[in-house]
């Protein structure tokens, strides 16, 4: 049990961390050029909106939960689960950042998340 | 896909695949951490951060982490997340090809069900979100 809630918190900490970023990044909108001179104040940009700070701030928890985890539950057993994530992070987009996960995609999302969990076993 | 989207993910999906193994070998050269007290754990700071494989590696992380921010100025986050993972699948193949590593045929199911399901995402259009 406490092993499903610490897996929770990591696929939850980490996925809700790049949906912030996520967030935070369409607000300044598109950067069109690779030029240091552009993506420089782009990013300067993204880290004065709260969500960039928040969603940093959760990957970190992300982070040091999964190493927390990995210091007394079996790797084996984590590192795939962590491969939910790919669901999580699907779901997040639709129903917090608002978009469009047609069929297809969502066919895709399942297929990424099996294979990750089947490579990541040992 | 357009070709700033394609070269963006290419960077994101090189860079963090080096960065990961770039750190991993700089910690095998530092060695199994046997003991956890603040007392032990102080060189192996010292040793970890004055390697210049963990620094490439965390050069390469950098790397990773603007091209994926730069990507999701546009891109979807359900598009770019899945579509990224053909990096850990590409590492498997070039660890096969290039270190003769075995990968188990649980192993090569996985690479063939991200290869699948990353095609499939790939084939969607990366933006459905309006400004």
């Amino acid at each position: 049990m406490r092993l499903v809630v610490f897996i929770g918190i990591v696929v939850l900490t980490g996925t809700a961390g790049d949906i912030c970023v996520s967030h935070a990044m369409k607000r300044i909108g598109e950067v069109h050029s690779f030029r240091p001179a552009v993506v420089l104040p782009a990013l300067l940009r993204a880290f004065r909106h709260a969500t960039m700070w928040m969603g940093i701030a959760l990957m970190a928890v992300a982070f040091f939960s999964l190493l927390a985890l990995l210091s007394w539950a079996d790797a084996s057993l984590v590192v795939p689960a962590t491969a939910l994530s790919y669901v999580a992070g699907a779901f997040g987009a639709k129903f917090i950042l608002g978009e469009k996960v047609a069929p297809v995609r969502w066919a895709g999302v399942i297929l990424v998340c099996a294979g990750v969990a089947l490579l990541s076993l040992s | 896909m357009n070709s700033r989207t394609y070269s963006l993910i290419v960077s994101a999906v090189f860079f963090s695949s080096l960065g990961n193994v770039l750190l991993s070998k700089g910690m095998k050269q530092i060695g199994e951490v046997k003991s956890y007290t603040p007392a032990d754990l102080l060189p192996v700071f010292v040793k970890t951060f004055s390697s210049g494989t963990i620094w490439l590696g965390i050069a390469s992380l950098l790397v990773f982490f603007v091209s994926y921010l730069l990507l999701l100025s546009w891109a979807d986050f359900s598009f770019v997340q899945p579509v990224c993972a053909i990096g850990p699948a590409g590492v498997a193949v070039l660890s096969y090809f290039l270190l003769g590593e075995i990968i188990s045929p649980t192993r090569w199911m996985g690479v063939v069900l991200i290869s699948a399901g990353v095609a499939l995402v790939s084939g969607s259009e990366p933006r459905t979100v309006g400004d």
